[in-house]
């Protein structure tokens, strides 16, 4: 009975060390980052007592990841709070439970990167009623849940873009395919249809797309599927995959059968610089920045805090050294901002870059 | 630790384990209260009635599987299709929903799939007794969750916001108190009975206990497992309601992982997966530990991986801590 009680003592114990430990340990963190904000507060002497939140989609995201980085950066920069959350998976549910959390701690705006795009409205409707400014970036949420979108880059000038570059490989004639993610991905989709609207204009006439293959963003199944393309059209000369994991998984097919096929379309540097180079399978392609597209994030809460947008078409604003942003209507009814062009990786700039993301 | 009928079906000697069992309700209650003044240091808001239901529905609408998942605990089984059976109910009720059909009835359809759902399962373990249920949970996850995304592929199937009423059923409040709230305790007090008052709650403990004993003693032991895993299979469709009233959209991956946040309450509220032991109040103190621990722990932001290890670690020392035993540890060198 006594050694039981001891046990059992002793087990107590361990419990609370555990839940004390953690909760020290957290309140430490918390005051680094406070005393790190304060430090940065005083030294840009433009003191600023809001928090800004960031939801990412998902722990382990590298893309997301450089993202947050950019916003941190910012923050950082304006000596502002932050707070960067990214849910243990990538779900609407997750993130949910992250918007009541930073409801509860009284935040004063949230940047999301959503999992879906209605399901997060009742939340978010719910924070905004209770006063915090909320934007979406990366992967947006319906109109009615957000002031506005940052965009990394219009779909339309995705299409014209990518079409180009296929013109361009191609040297103006013959078949090219698609290799996107899955049929579902709705920005996957999306820049199919705008290259598709791309392609009506007759400098696009001696081009014939003869496929648009789905690789389901896995690895394997965009090997099989790129092979599939090489069999069934002995004469394809372009492949154009809009993803990043279908672009590597091509690039690796192409370059160890030497084919003749030429690659191009959306990928990152740090995967895709082995196979980058006028000699190799693909000549060039494009993205945008990650970190971009989190700084510009940051500047958007700010701003949203501050009064000085509402995410009204036709707003402007300043976003520190990235220059001037208008808000432009986005095609889902709601509003968005642009971060910029694709930006082009070739075999002059991939060094460079392959270490950045 | 007799019920009504006066018997004890317990093979343990009562007096020795209803004295554990009572310590350890004690110590989930300890920790509830420190979690709960943790959580009071961290946010000044947290000690308000509005913070504190605010803090439990984040996390009650999965708390309706562990009413159903502590019964099949105790009687010595397991289910991890659950996750997926919330999936499916949802996606056939905002499919239904989408064609046209009014909301009161998706609702009965959401309830009928996760009915039968478990009823596949209940009946598959109760013909063949042989198989083990974590293999054919297994399998039905799988071919649920399969279903649900031949339904409806990567799309959501939203627009459940349109019908005010249902999206009151999650965010909605009588006072302070949210409607699910009101559900919820209602439905735990009422299975709490079922378990510890009822000769159907005894039985559960003499299947989890000993099957072939109970068999022999002419209780009807796959009758009770089948009816127990479609009971399951209804609170799974009742989830999915709250968690579709919450997101008022549906898709194929909603509920990933429940089953397994689902078990691990159960099992930190000392109901032992080996079956036949533990109480039920102890499992929906854990549900309040686990949900607000989380709670709290995002309120300070510790990154979600972190929260998941501590939350293993609480885990653990749930399960270890009933082992315990430093008489015979002391005795038998050979297990240090």
């Amino acid at each position: 009975m006594k050694k039981r009680g001891i046990s059992l003592f002793l087990c107590t114990a361990m419990v609370t060390a555990l839940l004390a430990g953690c909760s020290s340990g957290n309140q430490n963190t918390q005051a680094t980052a406070a005393a790190a904000a304060g430090n940065a507060a005083s030294t840009a002497a433009a003191g600023n007592d809001g928090v800004y939140a960031m939801i990412s989609k998902a722990a382990g995201n590298p893309y997301n990841e450089r993202q947050a980085m950019g916003f941190q950066e910012v923050c950082e920069k304006l000596g502002v709070k932050y707070v960067i959350k990214h849910p243990e998976s990538a779900s609407a549910e997750a993130q949910i439970t992250m918007v009541n959390e930073l409801v509860a701690q009284g935040v004063n705006s949230m940047a999301v990167a959503g999992n879906d795009y209605d399901a997060l409205q009742p939340a978010l409707s719910a924070a905004e009623r209770a006063g915090i400014k909320v934007c979406s970036f990366d992967s947006s949420v319906n109109p009615d849940s957000r002031m506005v979108f940052v965009n990394q880059a219009g779909n339309n000038e995705i299409g014209e873009t990518l079409m180009d570059a296929i013109l361009d490989i191609s040297g103006g004639e013959g078949q090219w395919a698609i290799l996107s993610a899955t049929s579902q991905a709705t920005n996957q989709n999306a820049w199919i249809e705008a290259m598709k609207k791309a392609m009506e204009d007759p400098k696009y006439a001696r081009l014939e797309l003869v496929e648009i293959a789905y690789g389901d963003d896995e690895y394997q199944k965009s090997v099989d599927q790129t092979q599939a393309l090489l069999q069934n059209y002995p004469e394809l000369k372009v492949i154009c995959a809009p993803t990043t994991v279908g672009i590597m998984a091509a690039a690796k097919v192409l370059q160890d059968e030497g084919s003749a096929c030429k690659l191009t379309g959306l990928g990152l540097p740090s995967e895709m610089a082995d196979y980058i180079g006028t000699d190799k399978s693909c000549p060039y392609m494009y993205l945008w920045n990650p970190i971009d597209v989190g700084r510009l994030t940051a500047y958007v809460s700010v701003a949203l805090v501050d009064g000085s947008i509402t995410g009204a078409v036709g707003e402007t604003f300043t976003a520190g050294d990235m220059g001037n942003y208008e808000i432009v209507a986005a095609s889902d009814g709601g509003t968005e901002v642009i971060v910029g062009p694709p930006f082009k990786f070739d075999s002059a700039n991939i060094d460079e870059w392959k270490s950045v993301y | 630790m007799a019920g009504k009928s006066g018997r004890s079906i317990a093979i343990t000697k009562p007096r020795s384990w209803k004295q554990t069992l009572f310590t350890w309700e004690s110590i989930l209650v300890i920790i509830f209260i420190l979690v709960n003044i943790m959580n009071a240091c961290i946010s000044p808001k947290y000690l308000s009635v509005p913070g504190l239901f605010n803090a439990t529905s984040s996390f009650l609408e999965k708390a309706f599987i562990v009413l159903p998942m502590a019964c099949i605990l105790i009687m010595g089984d397991i289910d991890i299709s659950v996750g997926s059976t919330v999936a499916l109910s949802a996606v056939f009720m905002a499919m239904s929903y989408n064609a046209g059909v009014p909301m009161g009835v998706a609702i009965l359809i959401c309830l009928l799939t996760g009915t039968v759902c478990g009823f596949i399962n209940g009946m598959i373990l109760a013909r063949f007794t042989e198989l083990p249920p974590m293999i054919v949970t297994l399998a039905t996850q799988i071919i649920y969750r399969g279903i649900a995304e031949i339904c409806l592929g990567d799309q959501a199937s939203g627009g459940l916001t349109k019908v005010a009423w249902f999206s009151n059923l999650y965010w909605g409040s009588l006072g302070p108190v949210p409607y699910m709230f009101i559900v919820f305790v209602i439905l735990a007090v009422l299975m709490g009975l079922l378990i510890h008052k009822t000769t159907f709650g005894r039985y559960l403990y003499a299947i989890g206990n000993n099957r072939v004993t109970a068999q022999y003693s002419g209780i009807a032991v796959q009758r009770i497992r089948c009816i127990v895993f479609t009971m399951t299979g209804t609170f799974c469709a009742i989830t999915a309601i709250f968690l579709a009233a919450r997101m008022g959209s549906t898709r194929s991956n909603i509920a990933v992982g429940y089953e397994m946040e689902a078990i691990s309450m159960v099992v930190l509220g000392g109901i032992s997966t080996a079956g036949g032991k533990g109480r039920f109040p102890g499992a929906i103190i854990a549900i309040f530990i686990i949900g607000f621990l989380r709670y709290g722990l995002g309120l300070i932001n510790v990154s979600s991986q972190v929260m998941l290890v501590i939350i293993g670690g609480l885990l653990v020392l749930a399960v270890m801590l009933p082992k315990l035993n430093f008489k015979e540890l002391l005795k038998n060198k050979k297990y240090i």
